[in-house]
């Protein structure tokens, strides 16, 4: 992450897998884990937390999404409507036989992972463009489902009010409590997918994405992979599902539409494909650089624009600034933030040495 | 030295702030407001939001509510969730003791924290018609006819077209499929057990702009004596174009409250076009109105003309009754505690005191009260006749058992 390491030193498979490269390495790690469990939570205001949750909600789904997009090379645009899939499943278990988060969580996921499975079947014959196509048939097709089974989706209404999630017999309800709540899955799917993009199971995604035929010829079972690649990636779309809707209260089918899988695809590409720190990246810049916007124009927009005129043209001036912000960055480096970040890193470790 | 110094300015300037923010607090009262002028549903937001802020404006301009200021923090939340729960939390950081919430989905996504963090929130004509409840949904105020009331009325409005009787007749539904589209549906079927007429629904789905076979069958094969609108967004106006394309007669057809604007009809084509065509109206429509003349004096004052926004006089107009209602809330709220110290329990019991407050015929004749937070479910009719539209009905609100008897049985 921050360390940098002199020299290449690694002689065997194990030293050049391993999480921690470097010693260094733990104490980032130590460090971050003080910053985000000591000192944030407790130093700033809610409604600050309340943006890095919706951040924590954004990273757990970016990283599901870059497992199958960035690191198996499959892409998806159903991703909003496995996160109802996971929605729904939990809070009918939930409010229909009060289940506890802890049950309800990976049982909405569970039924994700199935569903999302189901949907990538296609992708055994098609690719690309075609692929996109068949998901997007699968968004609208369970949109449409949970639309209209009331008994899924609990009524007309297609809502379902879900309990607060309860941690030995205290309800989590504040944000500062909601904060800690989905930092520790945002800690579990970082670490699960760092672990499994290392694993077997990752080592075989990276190689269907980067030759699929070549990957079939060295033995690996391009069925199962592809599979379960949409399986694991539509677990963690489930997951954060059933983490909003625990952060919401409700599990309702108008948060999951379209523009949310289009919006989780923006983040994987802004942050950079197939690496767990970009897709951390991506989410955080998709959700933050808005609101920063935002409050950037309500301090300057009325030295340029008149008071009245200000309301209505912060926000479109906004949709227009972030457009342009995304194109500028992409621009600037193409493969994402990560690799921007990296740029920067290596550009220190010389410094100021360049040669 | 010097290192100290910068850690003693620091310090002195968190205290300084810390020490400031609450102070100012005390002499203006904060209004949360939702908007939507880039989104889904941006024809509506563009309109509403300035007409929400000329009446604040105005109340400010006579001196504010007793003595107080009012602030509203507007933020745009291009009808997407997780902004609206960001700018939730932010109007409940700049202490906003009411918010205007913005959007169905909003406002499901915000019932919850509303009711936890007891601060109002006002869904003028959208969300859930069963929070009309107010001992359920304790701090979601509706304050305006809920589709099951829009419902209700409608049927009674075609029942009273129909000369009085609506036994063997035939309605038609026509409804944007998704779950605010399909909410007054169970009202309409109860209601046509008890009035023995025949309803077929017809489903358009999203985004809404095709419906070319729907209204074909309504006026070809079903022969609808009655067509009862409820679209959203840019398919009222395509409605109206493609049934006066098969030739169904626009008098006989009513619309809800979102497909009864001036932009509706300017986009169908037309008052010409469109001749004939109902709506029903949760606020008063057209400039006729005394707040609407004041609006208009103080921007003559401050020597600017008045907002073109105006003109689009349903969504203006129904801007300043959310805003006024807003204010009234607060104004019964400041009568308890006149320091202006008010929390959002104050408003909530003052929204729960509106009664008899009409601004001059802008307003309904709301009562709202701590079990009925919809204040009667009060609609007009008002139809498109010679270029502009003309009201048909005064308020008026009809079967208001079946309404009490869904709220009560809602899950």
């Amino acid at each position: 992450m921050i360390h940098r390491e002199c020299g290449v030193l690694k002689t065997t498979y194990e030293a050049d897998m391993a999480l921690y490269p470097l010693p260094i390495a733990r104490w980032t790690v130590a460090a971050l884990a003080v910053l985000f469990f000591l000192v944030l939570p407790f130093s700033v205001h809610e409604y600050y937390l309340s943006i890095v949750n919706l951040i924590a909600i954004a990273v757990v789904g970016a990283l599901g999404l870059n497992i199958l997009v960035g690191s198996t090379g499959q892409i998806s645009i159903g991703h909003g409507a496995f996160m109802s899939v996971g929605a729904y499943t939990a809070a009918n278990f939930a409010v229909r036989l009060g289940a506890p988060f802890w049950l309800a969580l990976p049982l909405g996921g569970a039924m994700a992972a199935l569903v999302g499975a189901v949907v990538g079947i296609p992708s055994l014959r098609i690719k690309g463009l075609y692929l996109a196509i068949a998901t997007l048939a699968g968004q609208l097709i369970i949109e449409w489902t949970i639309n209209h089974v009331t008994w899924i989706s609990g009524g007309v209404q297609a809502s379902i009010e879900m309990p607060r999630p309860a941690f030995l017999g205290v309800e989590i309800a504040s944000q500062r409590g909601m904060y800690f709540f989905l930092m520790f899955f945002v800690v579990l799917a970082v670490v699960g997918t760092l672990n499994l993009l290392r694993s077997r199971i990752g080592r075989a995604f990276i190689a269907i994405r980067d030759h699929d035929i070549a990957a079939e010829i060295i033995g690996i079972n391009i069925f199962r992979y592809k599979l379960l690649a949409f399986a694991i990636s539509s677990f963690y779309a489930g997951v954060t599902g059933v983490l909003y809707t625990y952060y919401l209260g409700i599990a309702n089918y108008e948060q999951f539409q379209i523009t949310v899988s289009i919006d989780y695809l923006a983040m994987i590409i802004i942050g950079g494909l197939g690496s767990v720190l970009g897709a951390i990246f991506g989410a955080i810049f998709v959700t933050l650089l808005p609101i920063v916007i935002r409050y950037a124009m309500e301090a300057l927009g009325g030295l340029v624009f008149s008071q009245a005129s200000v309301l209505n043209i912060i926000p479109n001036l906004r949709l227009i600034l972030f457009g342009t912000l995304i194109v500028f960055f992409l621009v600037v480096e193409p493969e994402g933030l990560n690799r921007l970040w990296r740029n920067i890193r290596n550009y220190f470790r010389v410094w100021p040495f360049a040669y | 030295m010097r290192r100290y110094f910068g850690i003693f300015a620091a310090v002195a300037l968190a205290v300084a702030l810390t020490a400031v923010g609450p102070a100012q607090a005390a002499h203006e009262i904060v209004i949360g407001f939702q908007c939507d002028r880039t989104g889904a549903t941006q024809t509506v937001g563009v309109v509403i939001c300035p007409g929400y802020h000329d009446y604040i404006r105005l109340v400010n301009e006579q001196g504010g509510v007793m003595g107080h200021r009012l602030r509203v923090d507007e933020v745009d939340h291009e009808y997407k969730v997780p902004p609206a729960m960001e700018s939730y939390e932010r109007f409940k950081k700049e202490g906003a003791v009411v918010i205007g919430v913005y959007g169905t989905p909003q406002i499901y996504a915000l019932t919850q924290k509303l009711t936890e963090d007891r601060i109002p929130g006002t869904s003028p004509g959208f969300g859930k018609a069963a929070a009309a409840d107010g001992s359920r949904y304790p701090y979601i105020f509706p304050i305006a006819a809920t589709y099951w009331s829009q419902a209700t009325a409608a049927v009674k409005f075609v029942k009273d077209q129909l000369n009085g009787g609506l036994k063997g007749k035939k309605i038609a539904f026509l409804f944007f499929d998704n779950p605010a589209g399909r909410e007054p549906i169970p009202i309409l079927e109860d209601l046509s057990v008890k009035e023995g007429y025949q309803l077929k629904t017809f489903a358009v789905p999203p985004p809404g702009v095709e419906m070319g076979a729907q209204v074909l069958d309504i006026a070809q094969r079903y022969r609808a004596d009655f067509v009862i609108a409820h679209l959203f967004g840019r398919s009222p106006s395509v409605s109206i174009k493609e049934l006066k394309r098969v030739g169904y007669p626009l008098r006989k057809v009513v619309s809800f409250v979102w497909g009864a604007a001036e932009a509706d009809v300017e986009a169908a084509g037309g008052y010409a076009l469109a001749e004939g065509y109902y709506g029903l109206q949760f606020a008063g429509v057209g400039q006729d109105f005394p707040v609407i003349a004041e609006i208009r004096e103080m921007y003559r004052k401050q020597g600017k003309d008045a907002p073109k926004e105006m003109a689009s006089t349903v969504y203006y107009n129904r801007g300043v009754l959310i805003g006024a209602l807003h204010v009234e809330a607060i104004r019964n709220a400041l009568k308890a505690r006149p320091d202006g110290k008010i929390t959002g329990e104050d408003v909530k019991r003052g929204f729960e005191q509106i009664k008899g407050f009409t601004l001059g015929g802008l307003v309904p004749p709301l009562e709202v009260t701590a079990t009925d937070h919809e204040g009667g479910g009060l609609v007009q009719v008002w139809q498109v006749r010679g270029g502009k539209w003309m009201r048909v009905t005064d308020w008026f609100k009809a079967y208001p058992e079946v309404v009490a008897k869904a709220v009560k049985e809602a899950k």
